[in-house]
């Protein structure tokens, strides 16, 4: 069950339309490392992790993804609102501007569809966490490479938030993997899988 | 209306308390035992409620469950401009 907050987790507030900074951004909607896969991913592997630590953050970080693939896409809607067919043509939007219109689509900036294999649910809860580590790790680089692509401060500024917010989901998920640890053999941690062996 | 409060403070006051309740949140799922996160939580989520309440009151829910703080005739849930428009959220 979810309810929604009819407001942005952080505000996004752009006046200057920029198409060619919104082809790359829109890769943390749907792109390989983007906030849509954040959110499936947890959202799919809380359902059978046996540590109620576990399942209580990856349901509320899963959430908090939400909110920042809003964010991504508000910032997407905002750098090409109401764009000329001349504006489109001149920025490179028209590849993406004839199968979408403006409309905001959750695509990588290379113009693949999101797919859900960006992102796994293995049912280990060990195995899953090490891809949730590395999934923070990974969107914090993109939001890295995207800091060096603009200079709009209106555009740095939720970029910068959102960039943030991976550092401290690295840390959350990095106590999830410590309080696993903590319920098993320290000599054999990975003698076998929590969520299956009994 | 003269003492009505200023909206842009009192969305950006709602952003804040809104992030100390999420962090804490975050914080209390692998630290439940925190009696000092724990007192925090309490604080700012009071904070928070009461001024979902207020902001509703002066401009429009922004949950459903402040819906019915708003007192119009109409229902003003998709009347206001959403979070990603311009004069939104």
């Amino acid at each position: 069950m979810w309810t929604y907050e009819k407001r942005l987790q952080y505000p996004v507030k752009i006046t200057q339309t920029n198409p060619k900074i919104a082809q790359i951004i829109i890769s943390q909607y749907g792109g390989p490392d983007g906030e849509l896969g954040a959110s499936m991913r947890y959202l799919s592997q809380r359902y059978t992790t046996p540590y109620k630590e576990v399942a209580g953050l990856l349901t509320d970080v899963g959430t908090e993804e939400l909110a920042h693939l809003e964010m991504i896409c508000a910032i997407v809607y905002q750098l090409t609102k109401d764009l000329s067919p001349e504006e489109i043509q001149r920025s490179g939007f028209d590849k993406y501007y004839v199968d979408h219109t403006l409309g905001v689509y959750p695509q990588a900036a290379g113009g693949t569809a999101w797919t859900a294999t960006y992102i796994q649910s293995k049912g280990d809860p060990i195995t899953d966490l090490h891809e949730d580590l590395a999934a923070e790790q990974k969107a914090r680089t993109t939001y890295d490479n995207i800091l060096r692509m603009v200079k709009d401060p209106e555009v740095c500024d939720p970029i910068r938030f959102l960039r943030e917010r991976e550092i401290v989901h690295y840390q959350r998920f990095g106590e999830c993997l410590r309080i696993i640890q903590d319920n098993l053999d320290s000599e054999n941690f990975y003698a076998f899988n929590p969520s299956f062996d009994k | 209306m003269n003492n009505q409060p200023n909206r842009k403070e009192m969305l950006n006051m709602i952003n804040e308390i809104s992030f100390a309740v999420l962090e804490t949140q975050l914080y209390l799922d692998t630290h439940p035992c925190s009696t000092e996160a724990l007192a925090y939580f309490e604080e700012c989520s009071q904070i928070r409620n009461q001024a979902l309440k207020e902001y509703a009151k002066y401009y429009g829910p922004l949950t459903i469950d402040t819906a019915t703080s708003a007192c119009n005739d109409r229902w003003s849930w998709i009347n206001d401009p959403w979070p990603w428009q311009e004069g939104g959220c």
